[in-house]
């Protein structure tokens, strides 16, 4: 049997062409090297000194490092008009309490459509399913209505509240609790008596930490990376990466600044995907569509 | 919840039936509420009004009067600029659509037999600058205007060039450029699903392949891998195409609003500047409804495509 099972590996094996191998090895290194040399760019950049900024022929890689742009980026942050941590403040409260909110309501919205057979549901998540076939560019200008309707404008309110129900967020975990919740514990809870509340929040949701890890990272980044928002005019309120997009506004000498405030903005992103690939690929996993 | 209990019983009718399980399930009812409400809210009630009012001249002002299909009218006949709008965005989702595509799937079967370490490392890699906010504004410093910006640098310090090329101020580089930009934050979501896909095949599958003839990898990623992950290549493909839609964003970064001679003005440019600049609702609310339509239809389109795949 093992010897069997041996050859059968083998015949696998001999599915790969080392042809095959080396062509495809190139591939990805060039693919590789496109992705990965602009971020390499971005980071050199920032640590030029002023002379190897504005050098010609310009090199790619940074010769005598500095920091000196980075400590030019907080004196840039303290002369601004709204103090620099008021921006910080904003994005922060807003990426926090709209993905808190966000993991909450779509995780329970999405225990109720995977485990509970309630008339409707099936066409509720079928409408959610076909919301993510658009851009939500299509509905700023009538959300700005309903914005003003609501006198949500120009308040948290406008941003934190609609990513409190994000269709990407219920879509993935809906379809990662119908396959790895196992209705037969949910069943016998229920006939413990357990509410329907706590077999939620109590059995269900400790079975899936990678969905809501995935709805967490989504979320925030989404949260975090939001420039100018159309639905905010006064200076107070508005996003930390709105006001770094100031500063390369300020002209030709921020250029290292700039460049400073781009890799600061990309490390939160990066290190939290770091630490939490490995359970936003498990979430990806049951992400597929059936019909 | 028993099975019994789901049976629709003879002794009524189905609207009391269904009455009947919606009284039983009101906690269910109660837990999507608030769900339910603020995405009703914010994503179901604008598509719907946006179709009510591109019937109408609303403009934020004035009380609205119904004009009907004249919006319609007006832009497909009588704005040079939307049809100009049109053209590129067409161009732009189906270039970076199915490239970004194609890229993520490849990627993701290239990494596939990696190491677990090495493997998590190239997929940091490629998934990085999709999540990366606004890095994207680094290709304006490469390819800057003045012979500071590196590609102008290399360019003129070979002697290919002998005066700096204006990259984003020029109508013929400006779309290839953004595309190129499009391209390099676009492995995102689909990209992790595909990996995920690839990841959950069960090996005895290609081992029964390989014993049924399966000659090359070519032949198993056609036959075995690609049918089996097939509700993954759906959603990566809805993911693929929503967002090649989307990237107006990066492209006013790059190049400014609106982008010299509108050689990059795309349908989102068009709908921007009539809704949020020149407070056109009603005209702006006809651009919306058709960019909906062209989601949805470029949605249906791929899913019939997509499921003739290994067949």
């Amino acid at each position: 049997m093992s010897k069997k099972l041996r050859t059968r590996k083998h015949k696998v094996v001999l599915n790969r062409s080392a042809g095959g191998d080396a062509g495809i090895s190139v591939m990805l290194i060039i693919l590789g090297a496109f992705m990965f040399l602009p971020m390499i760019y971005v980071i050199s950049q920032s640590l030029k000194p002023l002379d190897e900024l504005w050098m010609f022929p310009p090199r790619f890689i940074v010769r005598n490092p500095t920091f000196k742009n980075y400590r030019d980026l907080f004196m840039l942050m303290n002369t601004s008009w709204v103090p620099f941590s008021r921006y910080i403040f904003n994005t922060v409260f807003t990426s926090v309490t709209g993905t808190v909110g966000n993991l909450f309501f779509s995780s329970l919205a999405a225990y109720a459509m995977a485990k509970i057979k309630f008339p409707g549901r099936k066409w509720m998540f079928k409408t959610v399913r076909t919301s993510l076939m658009f851009h939500s560019t299509v509905t700023a200008i009538t959300s700005f209505i309903i914005m003003s309707a609501l006198n949500w404008v120009d308040t948290y309110w406008a941003i934190i509240v609609p990513a409190w129900a994000t269709s990407l967020g219920l879509y993935l975990m809906k379809q990662f609790m119908e396959t790895n919740v196992s209705d037969a514990v949910l069943e016998s809870a229920r006939l413990d008596g357990a509410s329907e509340l706590y077999t939620f929040w109590v059995i269900a949701m400790p079975m899936v930490k990678p969905a809501w890890l995935t709805l967490i990272i989504y979320s925030f980044q989404d949260l975090w990376n939001k420039g100018a928002s159309i639905y905010i005019h006064s200076e107070q309120l508005k996003s930390f990466n709105y006001a770094i997009g100031q500063i390369m506004a300020g002209g030709v000498k921020r250029a290292g600044a700039h460049a400073a405030s781009l890799v600061i903005m990309m490390f939160v992103p990066i290190l939290v995907f770091v630490i939490t690939q490995s359970n936003i690929i498990e979430t990806m996993g049951s992400s597929g569509m059936k019909d | 919840m028993s099975k019994k209990k789901a049976v629709i019983r003879s002794d009524m009718t189905r609207a009391q039936w269904t009455w009947k399980e919606m009284k039983r399930n009101k906690v269910a009812y109660a837990m999507i509420a608030p769900y339910m409400l603020i995405f009703t809210l914010f994503t179901v009630v604008p598509v719907a009004l946006s179709m009510v009012i591109s019937l109408t001249n609303f403009n934020l002002l004035e009380v609205p009067d119904v004009v009907w299909l004249d919006n319609y009218i007006r832009l497909f006949l009588d704005d040079d600029i939307f049809i100009l709008a049109c053209k590129n965005t067409l161009i732009f989702a189906m270039i970076v659509g199915p490239v970004s595509y194609l890229m993520s799937l490849m990627v993701a079967w290239f990494i596939n037999e990696l190491p677990p370490k090495i493997r998590a490392l190239v997929t940091l890699v490629f998934y990085a600058p999709s999540i990366s906010g606004q890095v994207y504004l680094i290709w304006g410093t490469l390819f800057s205007g003045d012979s500071y910006g590196w590609v102008n640098g290399i360019l003129l310090d070979l002697g290919i060039i002998t005066k700096e090329i204006q990259w984003f101020q020029n109508a013929s580089y400006v779309m290839p450029l953004c595309i190129v930009v499009a391209l390099w934050t676009s492995l995102g979501t689909s990209f992790l699903s595909f990996i995920a896909g690839l990841q959950g095949i069960d090996r005895s599958m290609y081992e029964a392949g390989a014993v049924d003839g399966v000659r090359n990898r070519w032949q198993e990623l056609w036959y075995i891998t690609l049918p089996s992950m097939k509700p993954q290549l759906m959603f990566g493909a809805v993911m693929a195409i929503t967002s090649s839609f989307g990237f107006g964003g990066v492209v006013t970064a790059l190049c400014g609003f609106p982008s010299v001679d509108y050689a990059a003005h795309t349908i989102m440019h068009h709908l921007d500047d009539y809704g949020s600049q020149r407070f056109e609702v009603g005209y702006s609310s006809a651009i919306a409804v058709v960019l909906f339509a062209v989601m949805i239809g470029a949605n249906m389109l791929v899913k019939k495509v997509l499921s003739k795949v290994g067949q």
